[in-house]
C-alpha cells in the first residue's frame, strides 16, 4: 500500500494435506514499526511466521520484503537461512532455541556468523591469525558485550546459555536475533512465560529496539498488556483468515475480534457494547 | 539394577524384603541364562559323537553367586546412597583433578617429545608409542565431527583406508615420495567426505549413523574386489619408506646415518616415524584448537547444541556440514597415509569396521569435544589394552569392566565438560549435562 511497508503478505495460503492452516491472508507491516499479529490458539499465527522465515514454504502467495534503497525480496522464493542472510528477516522461536552448552557471550557471536565467516576469509585467513580477522573478531565481541549490558546480562556474560533463568533466555534469544543485524526482526511470543516485571522490561527493550535501531518488528504475542501497549498496529487472526487489521485502539473494540476470543453463542455475534 | 534409592521401601523390613525381591529375580534371570551355558555341556564321545554330561551343582553354585552377589550390591548402594557425580567424586578429588587438568597437557607434551629418548632401547614401547599416537590422530580427527559438530560417524575408517591407499598407490604406480603424497592423501580423503557428506546431509542421529557405517563398508567392498587397482584382498606391498626431507634412512653411503656420520641403527626409523606422527597428531590438534574458535568451529558447535536455530541464524546447514566432514576426513587421510608408510605394506584387513568403533569409542570415552580427553582415552584404551596383555584371555573382561565403571563415574567421557571458545571476563568451563551430544 505505501511506500513505507517493510513487510508485504499478499494471498498467502499454506495447505498441509486437506488442512488449511492460513487461508489468503494479506497484511503489511511498516517500517519502524511494531506490528502485532494476534489471534486465539491454533489461529495459524506461527505458520505465517514459518513461512515468512522460510521454515515453511508457502502454498500459494507473496511474501516482499522491501530495503529502505527499495530494493525487494520475495520471500517465498529463498529458503530457510538465506532469508536471514540476504533479506536480513531474524526470529525468536515460541519454546526457546538458544545454544545451551555454549555461553552467553557465544550465542551472540555464532549471530554474527556470516559477518565473521567473511572477515575470516572463509576460515583461511582466520586460521593464519591475520590482523584483519582479529580486528573482526573484537569488534565482534563488542556488538556482543553492547548487547549483554543492553539486557542486563554482562556479569553472565561467560555463563552457559542453557542455566539463566527463564527471562533472561527470553531477552538473550532476542538479543541473539538482533546481533544478525536485521530490518525484521519477528518474534513469537517473547512474554510468553514472564512475570510482570519482566514483561514491562520486555515492552521497554523492543521499544529500545524499535527506536535505536534500524528495525521493524513482528511479534506474535497472547499477552495482551504487551500487545496494547506497544503495538503500533494489529493484524488479527482466527482459523488461518484474517478478521481485523488497524490500530489497538480499533480493534480494542472490534467485535469479530471480541467475539473470536470470547466465542458467540449460537454463531450470532456478541454486540460490541455488551462485553467492552 | 537402575533403581535408585529413594524408591526403596522407607521401613526396615519391606527393604529388606525389596532387596529379597530382587536377589530373586536376578537368581531367575541367571538360572535361565546359565541353564544351557554353564548347566549342560556338550561333549564328543569316543566315537566321536556328540553327547551331553549335566553340571548342575556348577549352576547351582553360579545362582548362588548371582543371588548374594544382588543382597551385597543393594546393601552397598543402601549404605553408599543414592549415586550421583557429587558423591562419586568428592570436591576436593575433582579441586585436585581440575588443577592437575591444567598441567596434565603440558606434561603429556614434554612426555610425549622425550618418549625416544627414554625408551631408545625399547623397540616394543615406541612401537606401542607410535600406534597410540595414530589412534590419538584418528580420534582428534573424528573428534571434529562427532564431538563438535555432533555428526556420528561410524565409517571413520574409510578416510583411513582411502589415505593409506592413496598414499601405497600413488608411491608405487608413480613414484611419488612420502611428502608429495601426504596432502594428497589428505585432499583425496577430504573429498571423500564430502562425498560421504551429501548423501546424509538430511538424515540424523540413528539414521546417519547406519548411512557412514555403509559408507565404510563400501570402501572396505571396494577395496577388496577392485583386484587391478588395490590388489583385492592381497593387498599392496612394498610402499616405501618415509625419507627424512630426501634423505633415506637406510644403511649405506647416501642414508641418513652415513651423512650425519653415527653408525646405522634400525631405531632411528622407528624415531623419526614417532616424530612424524606426534609432527601430524600435533598439527591436528592445533588445527582443530584455531577452528573452535573461528566462525566455523563455532558454527560447528552451533549445530550440534540446535540445528534450527542455526537456519534461523543464517548459518548455511550443508556447508558447514560438509566442511566437518571435509575436515575430520583430511585428519583421517593424512593418518592414514602415515599408517602406510609406516607398515609398509597394507590390505583391506586394516580397515573393518572394528577399526571405526574403535575410534568412536575413543572419542566417546574422552569426552566429545575435548581435545585432551581423546587423548587420555587413545592412551589408555590402546596403550591400557596393552598394558593387560598379562591377563590372557581375560584381557577384554577387564578392559570390558573398566570400560563400564568409566560410563558409570563419568556418563560423558573423561573430560566431559565444554570449554567456551570465548570470554569476557572467566574462562568458566560449562557443566557437561548443559552440553548437547547432537543428533546430526
Amino acid at each position: 500500500m505505501s511506500g513505507n511497508d517493510i513487510l508485504a503478505v499478499e494471498h498467502l495460503s499454506m495447505r498441509f494435506g486437506g488442512i488449511v492452516a492460513v487461508n489468503d491472508l494479506s497484511f503489511t507491516a511498516q517500517r519502524n514499526r511494531i506490528t502485532a499479529l494476534i489471534g486465539p490458539n491454533g489461529a495459524g499465527k506461527t505458520t505465517v511466521f514459518n513461512c515468512i522465515t522460510g521454515f515453511y514454504k508457502p502454498t500459494e502467495g507473496s511474501i516482499r520484503l522491501t530495503r529502505e534503497d527499495g530494493g525487494f525480496r520475495q520471500l517465498e522464493r529463498l529458503n530457510d537461512f538465506r532469508i536471514s542472510k540476504l533479506a536480513k528477516v531474524a526470529r525468536t522461536f515460541q519454546n526457546i532455541r538458544l545454544f545451551p552448552g555454549m555461553t552467553a557471550l557465544e550465542n551472540l557471536m555464532v549471530a554474527q556468523h556470516n559477518v565473521l565467516m567473511r572477515a575470516s576469509g572463509f576460515t583461511l585467513l582466520g586460521l593464519l591469525g591475520l590482523p584483519t580477522w582479529r580486528a573482526a573478531e573484537r569488534d565482534a565481541i563488542e556488538r556482543a558485550r553492547s548487547w549483554l549490558d543492553r539486557i542486563g546480562l554482562l556479569d553472565r556474560a561467560d555463563d552457559a546459555a542453557g542455566n539463566l533463568p527463564y527471562g533472561d533466555q527470553r531477552r538473550l534469544e532476542i538479543a541473539r536475533a538482533m546481533c544478525t543485524e536485521p530490518a525484521l526482526l519477528c518474534l513469537d511470543e517473547p512474554a510468553a512465560g514472564l512475570n510482570a516485571r519482566e514483561s514491562a522490561a520486555l515492552n521497554e527493550l523492543l521499544l529500545a529496539i524499535r527506536d535505536d535501531y534500524d528495525t521493524s518488528i513482528l511479534l506474535i504475542e497472547h499477552d495482551m498488556s504487551v500487545v496494547m501497549e506497544i503495538s503500533d498496529h494489529i493484524v488479527v487472526l482466527d482459523y488461518g483468515v484474517k478478521i481485523a487489521d488497524g490500530a489497538p485502539r480499533a480493534i480494542r473494540d472490534d467485535p469479530k475480534v471480541i467475539a473470536a476470543y470470547l466465542g458467540t453463542g449460537d454463531g450470532e455475534e456478541i454486540v460490541a457494547e455488551g462485553v467492552s | 539394577m537402575t533403581a535408585p534409592s529413594s524408591q526403596l521401601p522407607a521401613t526396615h523390613s519391606s527393604g529388606i524384603a525389596f532387596i529379597l525381591k530382587k536377589a530373586f529375580i536376578s537368581a531367575c534371570v541367571a538360572l535361565i541364562l546359565f541353564s544351557l551355558m554353564i548347566g549342560i555341556r556338550t561333549l564328543p564321545n569316543e566315537s566321536g559323537q556328540l553327547t551331553y554330561v549335566t553340571r548342575f551343582p556348577q549352576l547351582a553354585a553360579m545362582v548362588a553367586i548371582v543371588f548374594g552377589g544382588s543382597i551385597v550390591v543393594e546393601l552397598l548402594r543402601l549404605w553408599w546412597g543414592p549415586v550421583d557425580t557429587a558423591r562419586v567424586i568428592p570436591p576436593s578429588i575433582q579441586s585436585a583433578l581440575d588443577f592437575g587438568g591444567r598441567l596434565i597437557a603440558p606434561a603429556l607434551l614434554i612426555f610425549a617429545l622425550l618418549v625416544p629418548v627414554i625408551f631408545y632401547q625399547q623397540r616394543y614401547i615406541l612401537d606401542l608409542a607410535i600406534l597410540v599416537l595414530t589412534y590419538v590422530m584418528l580420534g582428534w580427527g573424528l573428534n571434529v565431527v562427532v564431538g563438535l559438530a555432533g555428526l556420528l560417524d561410524l565409517g571413520y575408517v574409510a578416510f583411513y583406508a582411502v589415505g593409506a591407499y592413496s598414499y601405497a598407490l600413488l608411491a608405487t604406480n608413480f613414484g611419488l615420495g612420502f611428502w608429495e603424497c601426504l596432502p594428497l592423501a589428505g585432499l583425496l580423503a577430504a573429498c571423500w567426505g564430502v562425498m560421504l557428506g551429501f548423501p546424509v546431509l538430511r538424515l540424523r542421529g540413528d539414521y546417519l549413523a547406519i548411512v557412514t557405517l555403509a559408507f565404510g563398508e563400501i570402501i572396505r567392498l571396494v577395496i577388496v574386489n577392485w583386484q587391478d587397482l588395490t590388489g583385492g584382498p592381497n593387498g599392496i606391498s612394498g610402499i616405501p619408506r618415509p625419507t627424512f626431507f630426501g634423505i633415506p634412512l637406510v644403511p649405506g653411503d647416501n642414508g641418513f646415518a652415513a651423512k650425519l656420520g653415527i653408525p646405522f641403527s634400525p631405531t632411528h626409523r622407528i624415531v623419526f616415524l614417532f616424530y612424524l606422527i606426534l609432527a601430524l597428531a600435533l598439527l591436528t590438534n592445533w588445527v582443530t584448537i584455531r577452528l573452535r574458535r573461528l566462525p566455523i568451529g563455532r558454527a560447528w558447535e552451533a549445530l550440534r547444541e540446535d540445528e534450527v536455530a542455526c537456519r534461523a541464524l543464517g548459518i548455511n546447514i550443508t556447508t558447514t556440514k560438509l566442511s566437518a566432514f571435509a575436515i575430520g576426513a583430511m585428519f583421517g587421510g593424512f593418518a592414514g597415509a602415515f599408517f602406510a608408510t609406516r607398515q609398509g605394506f597394507i590390505s583391506p584387513e586394516s580397515f573393518t569396521f572394528q577399526e571405526s568403533a574403535l575410534v568412536l569409542a575413543i572419542v566417546v570415552l574422552g569426552g566429545m569435544g575435548s581435545q585432551l580427553g581423546v587423548a587420555l582415552s587413545a592412551f589408555a584404551m590402546i596403550g591400557g589394552f596393552e598394558l593387560f596383555r598379562g591377563f590372557d584371555q581375560y584381557r577384554m573382561l577387564v578392559f570390558g569392566i573398566a570400560m563400564v565403571l568409566l560410563m558409570v563415574w563419568r556418563p560423558r567421557g573423561l573430560i566431559g565438560h565444554r570449554a567456551p571458545t570465548v570470554f569476557l571476563e572467566h574462562n568458566r568451563a560449562i557443566a557437561a549435562d548443559l552440553v548437547k551430544e547432537g543428533r546430526g
